[in-house]
């Protein structure tokens, strides 16, 4: 489990994140939704270390991660898988050497032992014989496969997506969702979604943090969302006419 | 003056995190081979090509500015040795290497940084500092003095070939030049300051490119400040070892 305790982040004087406490709970996908710019890239960048908090504390299971150094945080960070919005693949690197990547680094395997667990990943993934194109072949959905597979090389506790499914036409966006999913459960890992995608949320989300001007405005599950009183998340999730109607259907 | 100082310390800071022990060393050994070659041994041709018009140039213009029948014209093969050994075999070819070299590092890490491909080591626990910086730097340090050897010898046989073909030299006349007066020490000093050479094209290039915050735009930007910075600090440094070295 992640715990967010009171954590908040500041730009030069303008505060990104305020006073922000929250649960990321393990075998179950949990959302971060909001406007862009409402401050959920920040939140993330903050729980993988990527930013320093300005106050509050971070903890991976009961482990406190703010208060480490660069170098005590390294064993937590080799228990972190992340997907990029971008993908992130090492553009140098073929499929096989992108999944290697993280192996060669820090697993004791033989080289042999590593193969085989890149293989596993990419059948895991669907991209069976793929291991020789490089980033630029892959089409933008193989791409973030890819980068699913990296991410579960080294069987991680969590797993961060940072809109996984932008860019991507809905079918292979549903693809995608299915196999967060999937992973999620199978590995028992606690996964951070960051999303703007609604179908995704009202799919897969099993607890849902939705930020609002850099608040924690609401907390609940994708059959909660649809009874919430909250105007700002009713605006966010079901903007239109179309949404709206699609609402009281699924209420009804 | 208060960002040039911010950004000193930054460079500083950058390359503590640069040097700290690196997490495979198997890993590093097979980067700085890589390294090795591709801003060593593929920029061999450029550095070729540079000596051997320098190593021919200035052979032709000594001989056109000997019209003193007092001066011998063993002096055309003492200057080009000189020329080639003190000055334009190290810091010539390495501002030149400043461009290609450092150009091309400051847009390799800063694209890496814009395209997250450094958050994503990072995340995996990885010093990307040193995983990226290290090799380079090694490689720089190893490979630009054999290159700076190679330019002194095709300089001053360009220089040869050239005074004999012109008509200006005689071979035994220009041999007697290199030979006169000198000094291996001449040789370390010119070695000397490509050491220092190699690791400012190496570590400025690479703060540059790290540091980069932006789109392709800023990665442009990013280059272009590498290589002027690096070619600022290689004058600044030559003329103080200069200094340190030869009064």
């Amino acid at each position: 489990m992640i715990e967010v305790k009171n954590i908040s982040k500041s730009f030069a004087g303008n505060a990104v994140l305020k006073n922000i406490t929250t649960e990321f709970y393990p075998g179950k996908v949990n959302f971060i939704i909001g406007r862009s710019g409402s401050g959920k890239s920040v939140l993330t960048k903050c729980i993988v270390g990527l930013m320093e908090v300005d106050e509050g504390e971070i903890f991976f299971d009961k482990r406190n991660f703010t208060i480490l150094d660069r170098w005590d945080r390294k064993d937590i960070r080799q228990e972190m898988g992340m997907l990029f919005q971008g993908s992130a693949l090492f553009s140098s690197l073929t499929v096989e050497e992108n999944i290697l990547f993280p192996l060669q680094m820090f697993s004791t395997m033989s080289k042999s032992e590593m193969l085989d667990r890149v293989n596993v990943c990419l059948k895991r993934v669907n991209l069976e014989g793929k291991n020789k194109l490089y980033p630029s072949e892959l089409s933008g959905g193989m791409q973030k496969r890819t980068g699913i597979a990296r991410a579960i090389a080294l069987n991680p506790r969590y797993l961060f997506c940072d809109e996984p499914n932008s860019g991507l036409d809905p079918q292979t966006a549903i693809v995608i969702d299915n196999l967060i999913r999937e992973i999620t459960y199978e590995f028992n890992s606690t996964t951070i979604v960051i999303s703007h995608d609604m179908n995704s949320v009202l799919e897969t989300g099993d607890h849902i943090n939705f930020i609002y001007q850099g608040e924690l405005s609401w907390r609940g599950n994708k059959h909660e969302i649809l009874d919430t009183e909250n105007d700002a998340l009713n605006n966010f999730v079901f903007p239109s006419k179309f949404m709206q109607q699609i609402r009281e259907k699924l209420r009804g | 003056m208060s960002s040039l100082y911010f950004n000193i310390g930054k460079y500083f800071l950058l390359m503590v995190n640069t040097f700290t022990k690196p997490e495979k060393r198997k890993i590093y050994w097979k980067l700085i081979i890589q390294e090795i070659d591709k801003i060593g041994l593929q920029s061999l041709g450029i550095v070729a090509l540079l000596s051997l018009f320098m190593g021919a140039v200035v052979t032709l213009q000594t001989a056109a500015n000997i019209d003193s029948g007092w001066i011998p014209r063993w002096t055309i093969g003492y200057t080009t040795r000189q020329t080639m050994i003190l000055e334009f075999s190290s810091t010539i070819v390495c501002l030149i290497l400043s461009g290609k070299v450092g150009g091309n590092i400051a847009s390799e890490i800063g694209t890496m940084r814009i395209t997250e491909q450094i958050d994503a080591m990072e995340i995996m626990g990885i010093n990307s500092a040193s995983y990226l910086i290290l090799p380079k730097i090694v490689a720089a340090l190893f490979i630009f003095p054999f290159m700076v050897i190679l330019s002194m010898f095709i300089g001053i046989s360009a220089g040869a070939f050239v005074g004999y073909t012109a008509g200006v030299t005689s071979l035994n006349d220009y041999e007697y030049g290199l030979q006169y007066s000198f000094e291996l020490w001449q040789v370390s000093y010119s070695l000397i300051k490509t050491f220092f050479f190699s690791f400012i094209i190496t570590s400025v290039s690479s703060y540059h490119g790290y540091y980069t915050y932006g789109g392709p735009r800023e990665v442009g930007a990013s280059s272009t400040r590498a290589v002027v910075y690096s070619m600022v600090l290689i004058l600044i440094t030559n003329y103080v070892l200069t200094q340190l070295l030869l009064l």
